[in-house]
Parts: structure tokens; C-alpha cells; sequence
């Protein structure tokens, strides 16, 4: 499983700050074990967002948001409501918020960080990273995160290494992480956020809380004494 | 006059690096450090250049200081933790060295270890910024320095990089966070060189840019950091020119290259500077300058 730990609800705000009108998404995978991004999640958010002026055009939560065609699919069914929103709010962990992030011409904001695997990976197959790292900044890079596409890890912008898109590094098979961003910015018309000067990550966000270690998930994922065999 | 204040002054600049030895035989690098002296308004020492581990560059900058020389310590982010970097920060000023320059490093996997871990817990905006605040008297995490450290900080850009707006907005990024002065990536197409401080000074017209001067030794030499390097184009007369060259004379074409270059830069005031690197062949570096006429 996925571990996520919920943003604050301030950092949150913040990134929707520009926006007015929401669409949420959740997923009823780890993040709804996790207790950050399944229906009671989604409905808490909707309240706190509506007392705070957003409109929220809709809502969708989705068995399993490493799944990129579900997504495609279960989103093709609210259309209109996505058209009408700003941008996207999407309660689970970094590879979810990557894949919808993928299939939607929309900005997308993370509003979980992901702390760590528990026992495996996602569900699903995808080219989605996520390094949980515990302090998401998929909302500042267009839903790509540059921890894991970028070879260094660099958040604040490309190092002279790259060619044709293409990392110094291996160039056959790595693209360079920080022009697929620039290039979603474009698309997304967010080139404002590539002139944000970010802090150094915060890595002690790395470690799941106490609150997080008392889900029943966690619990099942700790190995049980082992009885040696007779 | 030290380089910081040379930074206010009009003068155009000159800068040559030196890479320090891989162990400690430091006889070579002190000799061409000395043959720069009085020529050259500072010298980088390297800091594991291309990844590959050699003597420091906090050493190699001392070493030079005894001499009287006047250098800049080479700082990239890919070997240490902030902890580490703040450290090193702090052990330079006082032992005498205050321009830095911040990197963020190029990549493990293209130096002689590759089998270890790439830290880049900082890159190069975020080590200005703990630089400008061990400057303000606190370290990364807020607490409070005894005694404040006090730099000259400058970057890095890759002016052939293309695209070049992310370039241009992270050495803004840069600049905001304390960079004076601003050594570039290699430059051989001075065209295209135009264009990108034309872009540059709109963004600052303060911050000292010197343009990146890299020897070229071999016709293949040029051909590979054409094909290769990412963001350096070398213009295909001067890659003809070395292949017309006797073989004995290449490294004599390089010189006078690199010197026409300077030459041009200086006189045309392209930028405010040059920054020299001629990666092994640094004696070469006073006849670079002769021939530019300096």
C-alpha cells in the first residue's frame, strides 16, 4: 500500500488560490485506507472548500488512481462538470495525482503528500514516479514530478545537462525531467510557476506520523511475530 | 584589487580554472597556478569536475591563497547534505575564502565512481540561499550563527541551452538569491552568445556575466563537445580550421582560437568578462591570453 498523510488544509488553500470553481477526485485505493482521499475525505473537503468561497464543480472518487485508463474513463463521464472547473484537487498519493494529471488538459493540485510504499508498489502498470518524499510539489511543476523525472532530483529548475530533451545521462532512455515540466507549464499556461523559488525540501516529512501509524492498514502491513516451524 | 571589488569596477574580467590533482602530488596545479599570477583576477579550483573524485577544492583554494593568489572556491551540490554544505561554507570564510561559486554538479553516473549515491539535497538556488543566510547569521534551519560569514557568490548558466527561457528564469532564480557574478557553460557562437545577453541583461543588468572560454586541443575534441555537450554548438569553422592544422600544431590553432574569442568578446564588450578552461592544458592558459593580447 500507498502511505499518504493529508496536506494542511492552509497549504492546500494556498494552491488553489488563484482558482475558484474545483473538481475533486479521491481514490478508494490506499488513499481511502489511508484515510486521506476516500468518500468521507472528499465530502470533508467539499464542506471546508465551500466555506471558503470555492465552488466545487463536481467530485469523483476512483477505485484504484494509479489505473490511468480507469480514470480516463470514469472522468469521460463528468465532462462538463471538469470543463467548468479551474483545476483539479486530487486527494491520494503522488502516482495518482501523476496519472490524472497525464489525461487531463487541467492543473492539478496534489492535496496529499505520500510518505511511503508499505508493502508494494500501486496497482497498476504506468511510467508515473513517486518518491515519497512526504512534501508533494507536483503542484508547482504541473503534475510531474521532478524528484523522479529529473535524474538529479532538482526542484528548482533544469541543470545545462540536457539536449533535444534528452538527460546527458543516458540520453537514449531518459527525457529530461524539468522539459517535460516546462512543457506541460506551457500547455497548462502556468509558466509563472517555473519562477517560484522553492525552499529545500523538508525530508523529515519522510517518516509517517503517529496518526498515520494507527490505521488498521499499517497495522496489517506489520510483519506478525513469526512462529518457527517445528 | 580583489575580485569582489573588481565586481564593481569596469574592468573586464579574466577568470581561469584549474582542476586539482587526483591525489596528492599538488606540485603541477601550484605551478600553473602560479604561472596565472598577476594575469588572471581569480582561479576556480574545481570541485570534482565531471564527477570524478580528486583533491578538494577548499584545499586547492588555500593552497593557492598561501601563494598570494586570489581564487574561487567551486561548491556543487551533488556530494553533501546541507549540513556538509553549510559546513564547508563556513570552514572557507574563515579560512580566508569568500568568493564561491555554486553548482549544482553534474550527474554520478558520468564520473570514474558511478556507483554512488547523488545527493543533491540542494541545488544550486537553494546553496545561494544558505549561503545568504549564513551571511544573515542563521543556518538553513533558523538557528543562530556565532560571528556572520560573508561571500561573494556567484553561478552558473548554460547560454546555448535550448530551450532557453528555463535557463534564463533559473538564473534569475539565482541572481535573486545573491549570485554577483555569473560564469557560463562554454561559448563558441558568439551569434547566439548575443542573443542570450541580450535576454540576460533585460532580466539584470548588474549581475557580471563572463562567458565560458574553453581550449579546444583536436579537431575530434571539437567534434565530440559539438555532438556530446549538452547546449555548447561548436561552429563548424573553427572544428575546420583544426582539421587543416598539422597535427604538431592543433593545440597552437586552439590557443589562437580561444584567444580570437577573447579578443572579440573584450573589444566588441560583449559581456563583462571571460572565464577560462582549458580542462588539462591549463600551462597553455598565459598564451590563450597573449594571443588575445591581454
Amino acid at each position: 500500500m500507498i502511505i499518504s498523510a493529508q496536506k494542511e488544509f492552509e497549504e492546500i488553500l494556498r494552491s488553489l488560490e488563484q482558482e475558484t470553481t474545483i473538481f475533486l477526485v479521491g481514490c478508494n485505493g490506499c488513499a481511502e485506507a489511508c484515510q486521506t482521499g476516500g468518500e468521507k475525505q472528499i465530502l470533508k473537503m467539499l464542506e471546508l472548500l465551500e466555506r471558503e468561497g470555492k465552488t466545487i464543480s463536481g467530485s469523483l472518487i476512483v477505485d484504484f488512481l494509479c489505473d490511468k485508463t480507469l480514470i480516463k474513463v470514469k472522468l469521460k463521464a463528468y465532462e462538463a462538470q471538469i470543463i467548468k472547473a479551474d483545476s483539479l484537487l486530487v486527494m491520494t498519493c503522488g502516482i495518482g495525482v501523476q496519472a490524472t494529471a497525464a489525461v487531463v488538459d487541467k492543473p492539478v493540485h496534489p492535496a496529499c503528500n505520500t510518505i511511503n510504499i508499505g508493502g508494494s508498489r500501486g496497482e497498476w502498470r504506468g511510467e508515473e514516479r513517486c518518491a515519497e518524499c512526504g512534501d508533494c510539489l507536483l503542484d508547482f511543476t504541473g503534475g510531474i514530478c521532478p524528484l523522479t523525472a529529473c535524474t538529479k532530483g532538482l526542484i528548482n529548475g533544469p541543470c545545462g545537462g540536457a539536449a533535444n530533451g534528452k538527460c546527458e545521462f543516458e540520453p537514449e532512455v531518459r527525457e529530461c525531467g524539468w522539459q517535460l515540466i516546462y512543457e506541460r507549464l506551457q500547455k497548462l499556461k502556468q509558466m509563472d510557476k517555473l519562477a517560484i523559488i522553492l525552499d529545500p525540501k523538508d525530508y523529515s516529512k519522510m517518516q509517517p506520523p503517529p496518526y498515520l501509524r494507527s490505521t488498521v492498514m499499517w497495522s496489517l502491513e506489520q510483519i506478525a511475530e513469526e512462529t518457527p516451524v517445528k | 584589487m580583489s575580485f569582489k571589488e573588481l565586481l564593481n569596477s569596469d574592468k573586464f574580467l579574466i577568470t581561469a580554472e584549474i582542476g586539482p590533482p587526483k591525489g596528492v602530488d599538488i606540485e603541477p596545479m601550484l605551478s600553473k597556478a602560479m604561472a596565472l599570477k598577476g594575469k588572471v583576477d581569480a582561479i576556480n579550483i574545481t570541485d570534482q569536475q565531471s564527477s570524478v573524485m580528486r583533491l578538494g577544492s577548499l584545499a586547492g583554494c588555500c593552497i593557492l591563497k598561501r601563494e598570494g593568489m586570489e581564487t574561487i572556491f567551486q561548491v556543487t551540490c551533488r556530494d553533501r547534505n546541507r549540513i556538509a554544505l553549510q559546513s564547508d561554507l563556513l570552514s572557507a570564510f574563515v579560512l580566508g575564502l569568500e568568493n564561491v561559486l555554486c553548482l549544482t554538479g553534474d550527474y554520478v553516473g558520468l564520473g570514474d565512481h558511478p556507483q554512488a549515491k547523488g545527493v543533491f539535497d540542494l541545488d544550486s538556488v537553494s546553496l545561494l540561499q544558505a549561503a545568504r543566510q549564513l551571511e544573515q547569521g542563521y543556518d538553513l534551519a533558523g538557528n543562530e550563527l556565532t560571528g556572520k560569514p560573508c561571500f561573494c557568490l556567484g553561478a552558473t548558466v548554460t547560454p546555448g541551452a535550448d530551450p532557453l527561457e528555463p535557463q534564463l528564469i533559473k538564473m534569475d532564480k539565482k541572481i535573486k538569491m545573491g549570485a554577483r557574478f555569473i560564469q557560463t557553460q562554454a561559448v563558441f557562437d558568439l551569434c547566439r552568445f548575443k542573443s542570450f545577453m541580450h535576454n540576460a541583461r533585460r532580466l539584470n543588468n548588474r549581475v557580471k556575466i563572463m562567458a565560458g572560454i574553453l581550449l579546444l586541443t583536436k579537431a575530434k575534441m571539437a567534434t565530440y563537445i559539438d555532438k556530446n555537450i549538452p547546449g555548447i554548438v561548436v561552429p563548424p569553422i573553427f572544428i575546420d580550421q583544426l582539421e587543416a592544422s598539422p597535427e604538431a600544431s592543433t593545440l597552437k590553432t586552439g590557443i589562437e582560437i580561444a584567444g580570437q574569442l577573447i579578443r572579440q568578446i573584450h573589444e566588441e564588450k560583449v559581456c563583462d568578462g571571460v572565464h577560462i578552461m582549458a580542462i588539462g592544458k591549463e600551462e597553455m592558459i598565459p598564451e590563450i591570453l597573449a594571443s588575445a593580447g591581454f
